[in-house]
C-alpha cells in the first residue's frame, strides 16, 4: 500500500524533518518502521539487535535529514541502504567478539546481506510477480494452479515466476547501487 | 525419440522460474532437466533461479512490538529536540491512531466486512448494534472532523464503501490533526470543540478522540481476533482524568434528563458540596473527588459521602459502554445513591 511514495511525498517528508517537526517523524516511522525492522532482522535474526537498529536508523535519519539526497532514489531505498549498512556493521562487531575467522565472518555477512537484499527486492518488486512468487513459493501451488488463482493465462504465469526470481537473483550481486554517506 | 524433443527451446526456457520452484508437473520437471544436459545458457540461469528461491523465506509474523514506537521517538527526540513538538495532550491521539493504523494495515480485505458489535449505555439501559468494520472507521474519521474543522482543516471524505478509502481517509486526516496540534498558538488550544450535547476546551477534545480510537480498535481487534493492548499508563491515567473531569456535568444532565434523583441542597458555586472518592486502581490509577450536586462545586478529601474503588480497565470499559453499570464489580462504601448515581452517569459517557 505505501510502496509507490511519489518524489515529492519523499522531498516533503525530508523538509519537514530538517524543520524538527516530530509529527513527521512519526510519519516516517509508520511508512518504514516495518522495512527496517524487518530488514534489520533478517541479517542479524535478533530480535533485540533489530529493535537497536531500528532506533539508530531513525535516530540517524532524524538527525542528519540532509543526508538523503531525493535526486539519487526514493527515501525508501536510501533508508533500506542506511539499514544494511547498520545492520551489518552491528554483525561484524557481534561476530569478531566471537570465536569466528575473518574468512567465516566475511561469508556470513555476505550471506545475511543477500538474504536483507532479497527481502527487499521482493518487497519492492511489482505486486503482480511477488503474488505469483507467493503461490508457488508459500502456498507451494504448481503454476497452472497459480495462474487459475491470479486469474491469468498459464504462459503468463510462467513468465511472472521465471521473471520474478530473476530479479531476486540480483541480490547475489552486490549492493543494488554505489551508496555514500550514512553511519558508520 | 522422447515425446518432450518435441518441445522447442522457448518453451522450457519459459518453464525455468516453475521448475526452480518445484512448481511443474513431472512430465515438464522431467523435459527440463533433460534439456539442461545439453544447453549451456538454460544450465546456467536454472542454476541461478535455484539459488534465487533458497533466498525466499516463509512469511514470519512480522508484528512490530507495539512500544518500540514511542521507545524509538523517545531516542529520536532525546539526540535532536524537536523545533516543533508534538503537544502532551496530542501524545495519546498520536500513539492510540497509530496503533489503530498499524491493526488496519495487518487485516485482510475479507477482515474489512467482519461483524463489530458496538455497545453503549443510552442512560437507562445498554444497546448495542452490529456494524462493519469500514463502518467504524468511516465513523471515527466523521466525529474527528468535527475537531479538524476547529484546526481550520479541511473535513475528510469518508466512504464505507471502499475499505482502503475508508483507512486513508481517517489516517491523512489524523495525521492533518497531529500536525495541526503541532502547530496550535495557545490562543487556538484555548478554544472549545462543540459537539452535539457538549463542548471540550481543544486539549481535551483530543484526549476524547484518543480515549474512542482506543475503544473503537479494540472492537475492531475483537471482530477479527487481532491482539490488542491498553494504552501506556501515563496516556491511560490522563483519559480516566477526563472521564472523571467529565462526571459532575454528566451527572446534572442526567438530573436534567431525570434520570437520576435531585440534587442535595444545591451549594453556592464554589462552595465544597458532596464529593464521591474515585479511587482507581492498577495501570493508570490515581484518585479523584467528584462533585455530587453541582459540576461548579470544589470537590476535595473531607467531603466525600461514599467511596468507590475500581480497576482502570474497568472504569474504561465502564466509560466507554462496554460494561453495563449495575455488573461494574467495584469496591464501594457510604451513600449509596451517591455510588449510583457516579456509576451511572459514567456509563452514560459512552455514546454512539
Amino acid at each position: 500500500m505505501t510502496h509507490d511514495a511519489p518524489p515529492r511525498w519523499d522531498r516533503r517528508m525530508q523538509q519537514r524533518l530538517a524543520h524538527g517537526e516530530a509529527a513527521a517523524l512519526g510519519e516516517l516511522y509508520d511508512r518504514f518502521a516495518s522495512l527496517v525492522h524487518g530488514l534489520a532482522h533478517r541479517v542479524l535474526d535478533d530480535e533485540e539487535a533489530a529493535d537497536r537498529v531500528t532506533r539508530d536508523v531513525f535516530g540517524y535519519v532524524w538527525e542528519h535529514p540532509d543526508a538523503y539526497d531525493p535526486r539519487e532514489g526514493p527515501l525508501r531505498s536510501w533508508i533500506a541502504d542506511v539499514t544494511h549498512r547498520q545492520a551489518v556493521a552491528r554483525l561484524r562487531r557481534a561476530e569478531s567478539d566471537g570465536e569466528a575467522d575473518p574468512e567465516e565472518i566475511d561469508e556470513r555477512v555476505r550471506t545475511a546481506s543477500a538474504a536483507a537484499r532479497a527481502d527487499y527486492i521482493v518487497t519492492s518488486m511489482p505486486a503482480s510477480l511477488r503474488e505469483a512468487l507467493d503461490l508457488a513459493y508459500s502456498r507451494r501451488l504448481d503454476y497452472r494452479r497459480a495462474a487459475a488463482g491470479l486469474g491469468v493465462t498459464e504462459d503468463e504465469a510462467r513468465r511472472r515466476l521465471r521473471l520474478g526470481l530473476q530479479l531476486l537473483s540480483t541480490a547475489h550481486q552486490g549492493p543494488r547501487r554505489p551508496v555514500g554517506g550514512g553511519p558508520r | 525419440m522422447t515425446t518432450h524433443a518435441a518441445r522447442p527451446h522457448r518453451v522450457l526456457k519459459s518453464l525455468l522460474g516453475a521448475w526452480a520452484l518445484a512448481a511443474c508437473s513431472p512430465e515438464e520437471t522431467a523435459a527440463v532437466e533433460e534439456h539442461l544436459t545439453d544447453c549451456a545458457a538454460c544450465a546456467e540461469e536454472a542454476l541461478r533461479l535455484r539459488d534465487a528461491v533458497s533466498l525466499l523465506h516463509h512469511e514470519e509474523s512480522l508484528d512490530l512490538d507495539p512500544g518500540l514506537r514511542s521507545r524509538v521517538l523517545a531516542h529520536c527526540l532525546g539526540r535532536r529536540p524537536a523545533k516543533i513538538p508534538v503537544p502532551g495532550w496530542a501524545a495519546p491521539y498520536e500513539a492510540e491512531t497509530a496503533r489503530l493504523d498499524t491493526l488496519l494495515r495487518d487485516i485482510g480485505d475479507a477482515d474489512w466486512r467482519a461483524p463489530v458489535r458496538l455497545l453503549w449505555f443510552d442512560g437507562r439501559a445498554p444497546a448495542e448494534r452490529e456494524v462493519s468494520v469500514a463502518a467504524v472507521v468511516t465513523h471515527l474519521t466523521a466525529v474527528d472532523a468535527v475537531v479538524a474543522g476547529h484546526l481550520g482543516l479541511p473535513p475528510a471524505v469518508p466512504s464505507d464503501d471502499d475499505p482502503a478509502g475508508a483507512h486513508t481517509a481517517w489516517r491523512d486526516q489524523s495525521r492533518a490533526l497531529i500536525r495541526g496540534a503541532s502547530f496550535a498558538e495557545a490562543a487556538t488550544a484555548e478554544r472549545t470543540v462543540k459537539y452535539g450535547r457538549f463542548s471540550l476546551p481543544l486539549p481535551d477534545a483530543f484526549l476524547d478522540r484518543a480515549f474512542e480510537c482506543w475503544v473503537h480498535a479494540e472492537d475492531v481487534a475483537d471482530a477479527v481476533a487481532y491482539p490488542y493492548t491498553p494504552p501506556t499508563p501515563t496516556h491511560l491515567h490522563r483519559m480516566i482524568d477526563l472521564a472523571a473531569r467529565m462526571l459532575p456535568r454528566a451527572i446534572a444532565g442526567r438530573r436534567r434528563a431525570g434520570l437520576a434523583p435531585p440534587a442535595h441542597a444545591l451549594s453556592a458555586s464554589d462552595a465544597p458540596g458532596r464529593a464521591l472518592h474515585l479511587e482507581i486502581e492498577g495501570s493508570g490509577g490515581g484518585h479523584w473527588y467528584i462533585s455530587l450536586d453541582s459540576p461548579a462545586a470544589k470537590a476535595a478529601p473531607g467531603t466525600e459521602v461514599a467511596h468507590v474503588a475500581l480497576d482502570g480497565l474497568e472504569f474504561c470499559r465502564l466509560a466507554a459502554g462496554r460494561m453495563p453499570p449495575q455488573e461494574a464489580a467495584a469496591g464501594q462504601d457510604g451513600d449509596r445513591e451517591a455510588v449510583r448515581d457516579v456509576l451511572f452517569a459514567t456509563a452514560s459517557l459512552s455514546r454512539m
